[in-house]
């Protein structure tokens, strides 16, 4: 007999032996090559890599964006077939819905399930108050900083109660201190949430200081080089970007990424 | 020295002194700015006056004395007999029911036309078998002015009436349908990709994400489309018209009351911007989000 958990976790990963090319014949283009991940339910993981190896495409087909031309890709032992909004996604920037209020963009998944519109409101502006923008619910999204406007794209994520959230560069264009800022909350509402979070950045620093789990890709066709556990201890905070054992870890996850980039050109020479 | 103390207060007061001094500098220095584009403003429109009474007495001074350079303008009628005839036109309900029925002709045909188009244009934006199946008849037909289509309205309809409802919907057709399809497929990927991950049905992608997403577009073709369906509108009704601001201004031609010839024009002019005008005016309604031209905010 098991023990049935009060509240069982959600949200895990399981690639297996994923393949995906883009166009046909000649034409195609390789863009993962066996592809094994798993992502447990709760975790942070982070996937590093140089531009244009495929980051970007797991984050699409763990979302249903993408379908994968060969192996097993499943949330919870489920096949990935189509998006919904059980994997929430935040893209990198100017994704919000410029036509809609940030109340009404925090809103929109509500209003897909056809929440009614006094519950919808309550709703999006409890979520928009744990990013901090009540004040902003009523303006448009070109009137949003960078910055605020990741944070509603989160809120409206967020609304959804998704068991996964998948990062795709969300906080590249934003500039050094907003990002550390965007960093930290990113960390608080994931504490808060419970939910598994795949971050897909080409930030080192970005990578070691989120993440339990660093997942180093190749270049194209992208494939799993490495992995390397995150032990440093949570919550982090700023002072630990310049303490000794970050500062060791992100060796390690440096010289992994190069080490990548290395192995690809010499079996390119060769 | 405390701290507000009179020789404290008094050792802060020029640095403050200064610091008013420059914003009064400041405020002079906008509002005589403003005066001078106020100036320039006034300037400019002095001269536009000025041009334009310059021509418009060419044009009397031409009329009058039955000038005849290349142009013959023997029998052009001259502004002051334009305008003794607007003030006769007035008074007669014949007028009115000219522009009523043109208005009416427009408001159904672009009517028609922005309902078939609009909906046309966002299957094929954003369905790639509707695309294939149905852009190529309508891209043999579309190189066609409405005007040729004239003699062909005329044997499809039974009424001089709805064959030129019909030329005015072909004016106004295409532009729609091009610009529409134009916002589909210019619209960023990641929002309908954003749209279904947070839930969104097929038909939610077209009401929530599509429709709004191709409104600016679809706007300027709506204004497009306006401006060609009077242009097509106004040949129909010279050609197979009985009332109509297109009719009234052929009839006098036929009739020899040249002055309403200028009048007929003018009223055209006066139409068809305004009815452009009103559309994008609308379109600004409908689309609280966008910026206005220029705007920094």
């Amino acid at each position: 007999m098991t023990v049935q958990l009060a509240e069982p976790r959600r949200g895990a990963i399981r690639l297996r032996g994923v393949n995906i090319h883009f166009g046909e014949g000649k034409t195609a283009v390789q863009a993962l090559s066996g592809i094994d991940l798993d992502v447990a339910a709760g975790e942070l993981v982070s996937i590093l890599g140089p531009s244009g190896c495929g980051k970007s495409t797991i984050v699409g087909a763990v979302a249903g964006f993408t379908r994968v031309s060969s192996g097993a890709l499943e949330v919870d032992g489920q096949a990935v077939r189509a998006p919904g909004p059980d994997r929430g996604v935040v893209f990198q920037q100017h994704t919000l819905f410029p036509w809609k209020t940030v109340l009404e963009n925090v809103g929109f998944g509500l209003k897909m399930r056809r929440v009614g519109k006094t519950e919808r409101t309550r709703t999006a502006r409890e979520i928009l108050a744990h990013v901090g923008l009540s004040e902003f619910a009523e303006h448009y999204p070109h009137q949003l900083s960078g910055g605020m406007q990741q944070r509603v794209n989160l809120a409206r994520v967020l609304v959804n109660r998704p068991r996964v959230i998948l990062m795709d560069e969300p906080f590249c264009s934003l500039d050094a201190q907003t990002r550390l800022q965007m960093q930290q909350m990113l960390l608080r509402l994931w504490y808060e949430f419970h939910m598994t979070v795949v971050f897909v950045t080409h930030d080192v620093d970005e990578a070691v200081f989120l993440s339990d789990r660093v997942v180093v890709l190749s270049r194209r066709p992208g494939s799993v080089r490495a992995e390397l556990p995150v032990a440093l201890p949570r919550p982090r905070t700023v002072d630990l970007l310049t303490s000794q054992e970050f500062m060791s870890v992100k060796r390690e996850a440096l010289e992994l990424l190069l080490d990548s980039g290395r192995e690809q050109s010499r079996r390119g020479a060769a | 020295m405390a701290v507000g103390s009179p020789e404290h207060v008094a050792e802060l007061l020029p640095s403050t002194t200064e610091f008013d001094d420059s914003a009064v500098e400041q405020l002079a220095a906008t509002r005589a700015s403003r005066a001078g584009r106020f100036r320039s403003s006034l300037r400019s429109a002095a001269i536009g006056a000025v041009s334009l009474a310059v021509w418009l007495g060419a044009w009397e001074l031409a009329s009058r004395y039955e000038l005849e350079l290349f142009f013959r303008f023997e029998n052009i009628p001259a502004p002051s007999e334009v305008v003794l005839a607007l003030g006769e036109l007035l008074q007669t309900p014949k007028f009115a029911a000219h522009v009523g029925n043109s208005v009416m002709r427009i408001f159904i045909g672009f009517g028609i036309a922005t309902c078939s188009a609009v909906p046309l244009g966002l299957l094929i934006g954003r369905f790639r078998l509707a695309a294939q199946s149905l852009l190529p008849p309508l891209e043999v037909i579309r190189p066609i002015p409405a005007v040729a289509w004239i003699p062909i309205a005329i044997l499809l309809f039974s009424s001089a009436e709805q064959s030129m409802v019909f030329i005015t919907f072909i004016g106004a057709f295409f532009p729609i349908l091009l610009s529409t399809v134009h916002g589909v497929e210019s619209l960023d990927r990641r929002l309908i990709f954003a749209s279904l991950s947070l839930g969104a049905g097929p038909i939610d992608v077209f009401r929530e994400v599509i429709l709004p997403g191709a409104m600016p577009s679809i706007v300027t073709g709506l204004s497009i489309g306006m401006g060609t369906s009077w242009f097509s509108l106004v040949t129909a009704e010279m050609i197979s018209g009985q009332y109509g601001i297109g009719y009234y201004t052929w009839e006098a031609y036929t009739l020899q009351k040249y002055p309403s010839i200028v009048l007929g024009m003018i009223a055209i002019g006066v139409l068809g911007m305004g009815s452009s005008f009103l559309v994008r005016f609308l379109g600004r309604r409908l689309m609280p989000w966008c910026k206005p031209e220029g705007s920094t905010t």
